[in-house]
């Protein structure tokens, strides 16, 4: 009786001792879903999710804080890839969150004094200026994010659809024409 | 005689190619307008340098090539640039692209054009050669051709192909050209057979063309370098490169590889053709051969500027006859229609053909697919096209990518066959423009990542260093010994300071008063009695910071 608990209690402690080891030795620094779901984010940085940026919402989602739903630049494609990561089923974006057609912000520059408050803004230094001078923003790194268009004080700043030009043109869902026949 | 190695698929097509065969290649008189696009070729398009108001003679570099994959632009004849703006192209999205537009002087000047010694002369330079003169794949791709000329890690490309198979319907400019110029394309050839030291030459032609073969043939006999003209059975489509290489070689391109890995390179004739006008005359490529057929009074081939306005090539052909519904650029099977006849012709066209609603009756309504496995056993790429139909439908591009969908050539045999009429080739472009879309907007997203961790980054360490100064000056106040130890320049200071202090304390010390001999008694009683009271009440001055001077 005695030996028996003696045996088990041994393979117990050492079994333990293994599996702390273990956790020590196999340790690992940060979730690697949570890299996973930053990857497959659109990296916009806007912040509609309601996180201050794609990381945070992707640190929310491995949580389980945030649903997976919450990104308008994303999309359902965006949706769909999260929901095949995460083993849940995909669903449409939440309430109140719309998808818009891909932008980037324009500076008028007969209107822009100069204070550098985009800049400071611009989650991805797309905006270039200085103090006192002409700002712009280099069209190729701006995601569309919008946060530059709130601190401007002189309303200066617009979001331009990206036109369809031959170079970003898409082959379009094959659609059959209904036509009446009777 | 070499064997043929059949590939899988294909369909058999009516031909409709003696319709424009009838006469030799036409060459079009000048017009008055040409108007050229910057992007004609697959890659970069091709900056303008050029002004509205330049004076520009036929040859003149107009677009400079720009990035690894591009190609020059040239002006088609002398005159004058009256404007660089968006013109309507030949284009299945119909949008407009740049283009430079000539008003000709009818005086058809050219710069000066020579051959270069392409035997001696450094490969990387006859390439470069070959992109400033605007060479691309005149087959359909437009791969711009100097990149197709480099060997790439090989040592060399052992096979040369040139592509003379013109498997489309009603297209007939290869045939025309190789029929009458054989000789000046198979010099075209010995210049690529040089570029990629290649041994073999190989020709592959359909063999409903025995006039072209027969005449590259003869050329082939004439050939310093060995040449096999090979007839290949007609079967669409035994002209996509792919399909060909198998044919002739019996290699089988791997999937996501390029031909040269497999040691053939594939070019068509008339870009051979353009090769050796290139080489050995110094011409850029301003012209190319068109086949203008189908609901024409006159349909034949011609030499038609690049810029050419579509319908001024319509026209030459004897313009629509009544009843014509629209116009394909390229063949019925891979082909598009054409928006607007003011496009003008480009590298890629072939052939513009003018419909009438018998020979090209609206598309059918499409119904669903009964999975009857026809498609796949008409796709010469070996694909499953009612698998990649199914996942492209439901947008599950992963899937798609999964059953190989860029293996796909677009043939279009897989919609040729289906009996319920589905357009299936339009789905797959559909999913491959989505896939590649998805790839951009994934090469951005991680730019921005980047940009945005480093600005993260940089908004720390600006606001730790900030800290850090504080921290520092703060204690530098307090307790000024303790950082002067681990500072060479407080150090000093510090020093110098002291030595001021010591200085000060020194001075004090030896100051004693002035002028205190031979003093008459009364004065030094006087001075006494200041010293006593100065020391009786020395609280009262500090405190009140007068000094003691009144006089007793």
């Amino acid at each position: 009786m005695l030996t028996a608990i003696l045996v088990l209690a041994g393979i117990g402690l050492a079994l333990g001792a293994l599996l702390g080891w273990a956790s020590d030795y196999f340790k690992v620094e940060e979730d690697p879903i949570v890299d996973k779901i930053d990857a497959i984010l659109p990296q916009t940085q806007c912040g509609q999710c309601g996180f201050p940026g794609c990381r945070p919402y992707a640190e929310a989602i491995a949580k389980g804080e945030a649903d997976i739903n919450r990104c308008p630049p994303g999309g359902e494609a965006n949706i769909k890839q999260l929901a095949e990561l995460l083993g849940v089923e995909a669903k449409p974006l939440g309430e109140g969150l719309e998808p818009k057609p891909k932008a980037v912000a324009v500076i008028d520059e007969n209107t822009c004094i100069g204070c550098t408050l985009c800049i400071q803004a611009c989650p991805v230094d797309a905006i270039v200026g200085a103090s006192k001078q002409l700002h712009t923003i280099v069209a190729d790194l701006c995601t569309g994010c919008e946060l530059c268009l709130a601190p401007c004080p002189v309303d200066c700043i617009a979001m331009t659809v990206i036109p369809a030009r031959l170079d970003n043109w898409k082959w379009q869902y094959p659609v059959i024409h209904l036509r009446q026949v009777a | 005689m070499r064997a043929i190695h059949p590939f899988h698929g294909g369909v058999h097509l009516a031909e409709h190619k003696t319709e424009s065969t009838g006469t030799a290649i036409g060459w079009m008189s000048l017009l008055p307008r040409y108007v050229v696009p910057l992007s004609q070729h697959i890659g970069q398009p091709a900056i303008p340098v050029v002004k509205p108001g330049d004076r520009v003679l036929r040859g003149q570099m107009i677009g400079r090539p720009t990035g690894t994959i591009s190609t020059a632009v040239h002006a088609p004849t002398s005159g004058i640039v009256s404007a660089v703006e968006m013109h309507p192209v030949a284009h299945p999205s119909g949008l407009t692209g740049l283009c430079v537009v000539i008003e000709s002087d009818g005086a058809d000047r050219a710069v000066e054009m020579s051959g270069i010694d392409w035997r001696n002369l450094d490969p990387a330079e006859v390439q470069a050669h070959v992109r400033d003169l605007g060479l691309a794949g005149l087959g359909g791709a437009v791969f711009p051709s100097a990149i197709k000329l480099q060997r790439g890690n090989a040592a060399r490309i052992p096979t040369l192909i040139l592509n003379g198979s013109e498997c489309e319907p009603w297209i007939t400019c290869d045939d025309m050209l190789m029929r009458e110029r054989a000789d000046a394309t198979l010099r075209g050839a010995a210049m690529m057979r040089h570029l990629l030291g290649a041994d073999t030459v190989l020709v592959g032609i359909e063999d409903n063309k025995p006039q072209a073969i027969a005449a590259m043939t003869e050329a082939a006999r004439q050939a310093p370098f060995p040449v096999e003209i090979v007839a290949v059975p007609t079967l669409y489509p035994s002209g996509g490169a792919k399909q060909l290489t198998r044919l002739l070689t019996g290699l089988d391109n791997p999937t996501g590889k390029l031909s040269t890995e497999i040691g053939v390179q594939v070019f068509n004739v008339g870009t051979a053709y353009s090769m050796y006008r290139a080489l050995e005359l110094g011409e850029p490529m301003i012209s190319r051969v068109v086949t203008v057929t189908g609901h024409v009074p006159r349909p034949g081939n011609f030499e038609a500027r690049i810029g050419t306005p579509l319908r001024d090539l319509l026209a030459a052909a004897g313009g629509d006859l009544p009843g014509t519904t629209g116009h394909i650029i390229g063949g019925p099977m891979m082909g598009f229609d054409l928006d607007d006849a003011r496009a003008p012709v480009v590298k890629a066209v072939n052939c513009i053909i003018a419909k009438r609603v018998e020979q090209f009756p609206p598309a059918a309504p499409a119904m669903p697919c009964i999975r009857c496995g026809q498609c796949a056993q008409a796709c010469p790429a070996e694909l499953q096209p009612f698998e990649l139909y199914w996942y492209a439908k439901a947008k599950d591009f992963e899937k798609t990518r999964r059953y190989n969908l860029f293996d796909c050539i677009e043939c279009g045999c897989c919609s040729y066959v289906c009996p319920s009429h589905i357009p299936l080739v339009d789905y797959y472009r559909f999913a491959k423009s989505e896939i590649r879309a998805h790839e951009l907007d994934a090469q951005a997203s991680q730019a921005a990542r980047e940009r945005h961790d480093f600005r993260t980054f940089r908004l720390e360490r600006e606001k730790r260093e900030k800290a850090e100064k504080l921290a520092q000056k703060a204690t530098t106040r307090l307790d000024s010994g303790a950082v002067a130890e681990d500072d060479p320049a407080a150090a000093k200071k510090k020093a110098i300071l002291q030595a001021a202090i010591e200085r000060a304390a020194k001075a004090k010390v030896a100051t004693t008063p002035q002028n205190t001999d031979n003093l008459s008694p009364t004065v030094q009683r006087e001075i006494d009695a200041i010293e006593a009271r100065r020391q009786a009440a020395p609280d009262d001055a500090a405190a009140t910071g007068r000094q003691p001077t009144e006089a007793p």
